[in-house]
């Protein structure tokens, strides 16, 4: 009897387990977390992912080129510009075409409207996380008014199939850039607002001060990319190491934070968001005029007025969206740098008009991976800080 | 330094601050909320909405059937079938689009060789059942004849940039 008793008194207490998600707000979409409680204290973060698998890379092997482009809009699909981007940039360098400045202009101009939309989602989701209304109220508004943007450029507020291999869709419609200067003037009005309410708060510095601290070398070894990557002070930006489109031409800053906590992503977005309004003023400024993509009928379609009239034109339209266009064997690599990080695709073409293989390299996957170290040792609460910094978008992550 | 770092904490000087901002907010920023359906938001003449099958001036419809828009089509939403009329002319004899299916990019108004299917401005066409969105040719048609002259206003437009 004394024995058994003593042998139960040195049963261990097996961890709590606690689902998180996969339909709990703060979980930012499908996140199903299983995590392994000691109390209150976080012993072990396991992210299950898989819930919005949609099966895209595959999806892409039987799409033609140009039907493959809206399957981008549809991973991030808070940045969908810069994914099309990568996408696009890809076959651009497969088959071996530059398109014209006006069009480079056109596509890192929304590139870099599309990251601080993304920022403003995430810095006000987060902060909606951690217990602050306000400023969603107030950064949906602004969103909007870059979605009116977005629907203006393209037709559609978010899944907007505007940038294709070989240039973008259309022109800019006629005043769109008087009033995206406008709105340029604007906006840091919103930004310091938005700041005022976070920046000193002490609730939000509570909360996100200290909180996943990453260092240097761990961010490295994790992969990480964009802010992410930054916040823990490492400058890399791939707009920078190595510019695509127009980006050398611009003049911008990369903001590196000091501390790789939650609260130097945080500030390392809001610095980021002021840097991308300075390229777009500059693209505003700058843009050129003339065609917006390749003069190549072989591979983006002729004008409708020349399609009318010109056998040929007319025979060329049947062909691009019929068959599409046929890009040389060979494999690429690109990545652009999308708000959450360096988004990149893999593509491998056979020759056809389909591609062979479409790899997609998601930042947020790195970043979710990083989730069970970083909250190892923090309170549940800081579970949902780390996943707000993170900025995770299930999307990407399960493409 | 200590000193006026604590004072500032103690006088929660950035919550204060921060409710000063909303306040100010609350009563001299004007209202960006919209009653939605008595007042809607702005649409562009691209806007990609509900689909529409459009007619001639004359009332005859514009879709010769080549199935550009169906074969184009990403999401495989659109099934056309065809064949010579009595008068010679070919023309669909069924063309359906399965709304759940279609993901909006916009390719088939821009495959459409005669502007015929497009997609219009109008984007409240909510339904009970899943079976009202399987649209038919009649349907589309229907959409068109109603929509015509926001579409063609629209198309006119757009007409420099296509």
């Amino acid at each position: 009897m004394a024995e058994a008793l003593k042998k139960q008194d040195q049963r261990e207490i097996k961890p709590y387990t606690m689902n998180f998600g996969p339909q709990h707000p703060a979980a930012h979409g499908v996140l199903r977390l299983v995590l392994e409680m000691d109390g209150e204290v976080v012993e072990r973060a396991d992210p299950h992912i898989g819930l919005l698998h949609r099966g895209t890379e595959k999806l892409i092997e039987y799409k033609t080129y140009t039907q493959a482009t809206p399957y981008f809009d549809r991973l991030d699909y808070v940045a969908p510009m810069n994914q099309e981007h990568a996408f696009a940039l890809g076959v651009e360098k497969l088959l071996g075409i530059t398109v014209p400045e006006r069009g480079q202009y056109i596509r890192v101009l929304f590139s870099e409207l599309t990251r601080i939309l993304n920022h403003i989602l995430n810095i006000t989701t987060f902060a909606l996380d951690v217990g602050a209304i306000t400023p969603a109220l107030w950064g949906f508004e602004e969103r909007e008014k870059g979605m009116e943007f977005y629907d203006r450029v393209c037709g559609a507020r978010l899944h907007a199939n505007y940038f294709r291999p070989g240039g973008v869709a259309f022109d800019m419609p006629a005043g769109l850039a008087d009033d995206m200067w406008e709105w340029t003037e604007r906006f840091p009005k919103v930004w310091d607002d938005l700041s005022t309410l976070l920046t000193e708060n002490r609730i939000f510095k509570q909360r996100t001060v200290d909180i996943g601290t990453t260092s240097k070398e761990d961010a490295l070894a994790y992969a990480y990319t964009g802010p992410m990557l930054r916040a823990s002070g490492v400058a890399w930006d791939l707009r920078k190491s190595q510019p695509y489109d127009v980006y050398d031409k611009m003049d911008f800053d990369i903001p590196v934070g000091k501390t790789g906590d939650c609260y130097a992503r945080y500030l390392c977005r809001m610095e980021e968001m002021k840097e991308s309004l300075k390229i777009m003023r500059q693209c505003l400024t700058q843009m050129p005029g003339g065609s917006v993509r390749v003069n190549d009928y072989k591979v983006s379609p002729p004008p409708r007025a020349e399609m009318k009239r010109s056998m040929e034109a007319l025979i060329h339209h049947f062909k691009l969206y019929t068959e599409g266009y046929h890009v040389p064997a060979g494999e690429t690599y690109t990545a652009v740098e999308a708000p959450k990080g360096e988004f990149g695709v893999y593509l491998v073409s056979d020759g056809s008009n389909k591609p062979y293989r479409c790899r997609i390299r998601a930042p947020g996957v790195m970043h979710l991976q990083a989730l069970d170290f970083q909250s190892r040792g923090h309170m549940l609460a800081d579970t949902v800080s780390i996943i707000g910094s993170m900025d995770i978008v299930f999307g990407e992550i399960d493409r | 330094m200590n000193l006026f770092f604590a004072a500032r904490s103690f006088l929660l000087v950035e919550i204060l601050k921060g409710m000063w901002l909303t306040l100010k907010y609350f009563f001299f920023v004007p209202r960006v909320t919209i009653n939605y359906p008595h007042e809607k938001g702005p649409l562009s003449p691209r806007f990609r909405g509900e689909h529409a099958l459009r007619r001639y001036a004359n009332g005859e419809e514009r879709c010769i059937a080549c199935k550009l828009c169906e074969a184009v089509c990403p999401a495989q939403a659109i099934t056309i079938e065809a064949e010579p009329r009595e008068d010679g002319s070919r023309r669909t004899t069924r063309y359906d689009i399965d709304m759940t299916k279609c993901i909006y990019c916009g390719l088939c108004q821009e495959a459409c060789p005669v502007d015929a299917i497009v997609e219009g401005p109008n984007f409240e066409y909510a339904t009970e059942t899943r079976e009202e969105l399987y649209y038919d040719k009649a349907k589309l048609l229907e959409n068109g004849d109603k929509w015509e002259a926001q579409i063609a206003a629209n198309l006119v437009k757009e007409a420099p940039y296509r």
